[in-house]
């Protein structure tokens, strides 16, 4: 290739007095920076750094920027009153494109060049998969917020948690007897083509067929599909209930063909909410939805009972009463999933306290401060509702919402127990060598 | 379901597949064939098409009619003045040198796509069919909009065939195509041909978007499956050739919507790359294509 234009000529361009000047003041511009503030006091009043391993860009942009409002509203909320141990928090950010590859260069990235003291707030669940052996290796507290089973099936390692939402498998298993009782005996399944759905795939079965229920089809659909129509034809005609959750951007589209497909002649169907997390219920094409049922972690719509925690909590993040962003009723919120990162930086803190942590050399300490939590009392630092922890797998278990979708809102119609989630713990982190 | 009505649903989804990718690829194909430029960031304008029927939809009150016809206009005529600014201060500055202009076209695609998260934001945002009459076949219902699709984009393709083939402005793009230095000793202005084209391109990947949009969503992401989509069909159809390109968009569209309902969508992307090896292998030129000179 001959570069007849010069194109790749850096002679061509000399540095002028004036571009050098223009680099220099932008140099003393980044360091007046408030990212750039040195500490001048002693160690002791340092903040403490928090890797925030966000999904900025990517297929979950939109929960990635709804996580940052939430945790930077529980960091604001935390700093007020005093931070940890007497030290301010401050979260460090980093974009991890929600691929799991660059996921596990960012934790690298948190434990070696920030130093920050712990990575947290990731929520897809490849990503989790893919960023948890960087977090082992660099023994670094990883605190996930992801909803997944893959920290509870003990298959990662003892740096990660996942204290602040429950996984699948609990939602699952507590959400069956409703569904069987409710919604129909012979159920079938569409979830997406990578490891979020499989928990669904593997523990739905399951969990139906003790309540005397069945899954008669299940239907992967990879997550980056953009149409559905095609899939349809697979549900078989005796369902009942048509079990969905999907993620991504094509969401939307999924019910809307769903819609079309079906018309007022459908099946029951239940839903995760992640099939329409920052996706406003009104859209047009979703009034079918109406009548239907979706699991909810923390309920988008402001219900009647809410207790006072939980307004404090909605307010403090900035959602009104229909989940979306105050001043912008477009803006929905992923308001199931994102009061986890709230109640984890409050298991952070507590654990932290617990552990008298004073900087990375004592990760170990904290890791095993919070393998000793037990229980998370409902209030202000636990909006969601009360939950237990079990330290071996390094889950919570807490409520669960089931919400009918009615009149443009979605309300509130079944909450399940604590104990309807819990099961067997399949292995113990705590074995595992520090 | 039985096989018949099966089939048929395979078939009208093919279809629906087919008329957008042959609007998108077409631009691809023509941006190819005149400029020889290898245009990355045509996905990006199909993204772009998108975005701005969202944006106009819904500062345009009253019934989404309306605001859909408004953004049917005013999307691809945006899209097509950016792709022209584009063309003169990028592809235009590197004189179409083929290496740099593929160089430039990813680096177009990086910044148009960063600057929709920016300012759009990444989530997806629905637009309203401007209507929406759910067609009641015995066997099951199917969107009367998506059947319209089918229907726009024929007229379009015939529109485009027409204006290439008998205007003076298609004899003058034909003319550049053919012999582009020739052509200008002729005196045709080659260097505003090539502008013309860069925007008709992106504008035709610009209608594609706004006619699928209310079935799929504006996103800032959505441009990367019609890109792959679009080069393995101007690939298989042969560049440059509008014959080919169509063909070569039914063809690929109806194998995706067959294969992918009776068996899986991952087997439909398999068999189509595989089709792409097959035909570079025994017929680099594509289907269609003419041998290059």
């Amino acid at each position: 290739m001959t570069d007849k234009n010069g194109f790749f000529d850096l002679s061509k361009s000399t540095l002028s007095r004036r571009t050098a000047l223009k680099g220099l003041a932008a140099c003393a511009g980044l360091t007046l920076a408030p990212g750039f503030v040195r500490y001048s006091q002693a160690q002791s009043s340092a903040p403490i750094k928090i890797g925030f391993q966000s999904h900025r860009t990517g297929i979950g942009a939109a929960y990635g920027r709804w996580y940052e409002k939430t945790s930077a509203a529980a960091v604001k909320a935390i700093n007020d009153a005093g931070g940890i141990n007497g030290r301010p928090v401050e979260l460090v950010i980093e974009d991890d494109g929600t691929d799991p590859g660059r996921g596990a260069e960012v934790v690298g990235k948190f434990a070696t060049q920030h130093k920050t003291d712990i990575v947290f707030g990731t929520l897809f669940s490849h990503v989790v998969i893919g960023s948890a052996p960087a977090a082992g290796e660099n023994k670094i507290p990883y605190f996930v917020v992801s909803e997944g089973h893959h920290v509870a099936s003990t298959k990662l390692n003892r740096y990660v948690f996942q204290p602040g939402i429950t996984d699948v498998k609990s939602q699952i298993q507590s959400m069956a007897p409703w569904i069987a009782a409710n919604a129909g005996k012979k159920v079938t399944q569409i979830f997406p083509d990578f490891a979020f759905g499989y928990d669904h795939r593997d523990y739905l079965p399951p969990a139906l067929k003790a309540q005397g229920a069945e899954v008669i089809a299940q239907i992967a659909i990879p997550p980056t599909e953009s149409s559905f129509t095609k899939y349809f034809p697979q549900i078989p005609a005796e369902t009942e209930v048509i079990y969905h959750v999907m993620v991504g951007p094509a969401v939307l589209t999924f019910v809307k063909e769903l819609g079309e497909f079906y018309g007022s002649n459908r099946p029951q169907l239940f839903g995760f909410m992640d099939s329409l997390e920052a996706t406003d219920i009104n859209s047009p094409g979703l009034e079918f939805l109406d009548g239907s049922h979706f699991w909810e972690g923390s309920p988008r719509y402001a219900q009647a009972d809410d207790s006072a925690a939980q307004k404090a909590y909605r307010a403090a993040v900035g959602i009104d009463d229909n989940g979306a962003a105050v001043g912008d009723p477009k803006d929905v919120s992923t308001a199931s999933h994102m009061f986890g990162c709230w109640e984890t930086l409050y298991v952070v803190k507590k654990a932290m306290e617990d552990a008298g942590y004073k900087g990375p050399e004592d990760r170990a300490k904290l890791v095993e401060a919070t393998e000793a939590l037990t229980e998370f009392a409902e209030g202000p630092e636990h909006p969601q509702g009360p939950k237990t922890f079990n330290g071996k797998i390094h889950q919570c278990f807490g409520i669960q919402n089931i919400s009918k979708v009615e009149g443009g809102k979605l309300t509130v119609v079944h909450k399940t127990k604590i104990e309807d989630g819990l099961y067997e713990a399949e292995g113990d982190y705590t074995t595992q060598a520090l | 379901m039985h096989f018949g009505p099966h089939l048929l649903l395979a078939a009208l989804e093919g279809l629906v597949t087919s008329a957008v990718l042959a609007l998108t690829a077409l631009g691809l194909s023509l941006v190819f064939g005149v400029m020889r430029v290898v245009n990355v960031a045509h996905g990006e304008f199909f993204m772009l098409g998108a975005v701005l029927a969202w944006a106009i939809s819904t500062a345009i009150p009253g019934h989404p009619t309306v605001g859909f016809l408004a953004a049917l206009v005013l999307a691809p005529l945006i899209v097509g003045a950016i792709a022209l600014l584009a063309e003169r201060l990028v592809l235009r500055r590197l004189n179409y040198n083929p290496e740099a202009t593929i160089v430039a076209t990813i680096g177009m695609l990086y910044i148009i796509q960063q600057l929709a998260l920016s300012f759009y934001g990444p989530e997806a945002r629905p637009v309203e069919p401007p209507f929406s009459y759910r067609i009641l076949l015995p066997w099951f219902g199917y969107s009367g909009y998506k059947l319209s699709i089918i229907a726009a984009s024929a007229l379009l393709l015939v529109a485009t065939w027409l204006v290439l083939t008998r205007t003076k402005i298609g004899l003058i793009m034909r003319a550049t195509q053919y012999d582009s230095e020739t052509a200008q000793a002729f005196g045709i202005p080659v260097d505003r041909v090539y502008a013309g084209v860069f925007a008709l391109g992106a504008m035709l990947a610009a209608i594609a978007a706004v006619l699928i949009v209310p079935i799929s969503q504006a996103h800032y992401l959505m441009g990367q499956d019609p890109l792959l989509l679009s080069f393995i069909v101007v690939i298989i159809g042969g560049l440059g050739s509008l014959r080919g390109t169509v063909v070569a968009a039914v063809l690929i569209g109806l194998s995706d919507g067959i294969i992918s309902v009776f068996f899986s969508p991952t087997l439909a992307k398999i068999i189509a790359t595989l089709l792409v090896a097959m035909v570079l292998v025994f017929r680099p030129q594509g289907l269609f294509g003419t041998a290059s000179r």
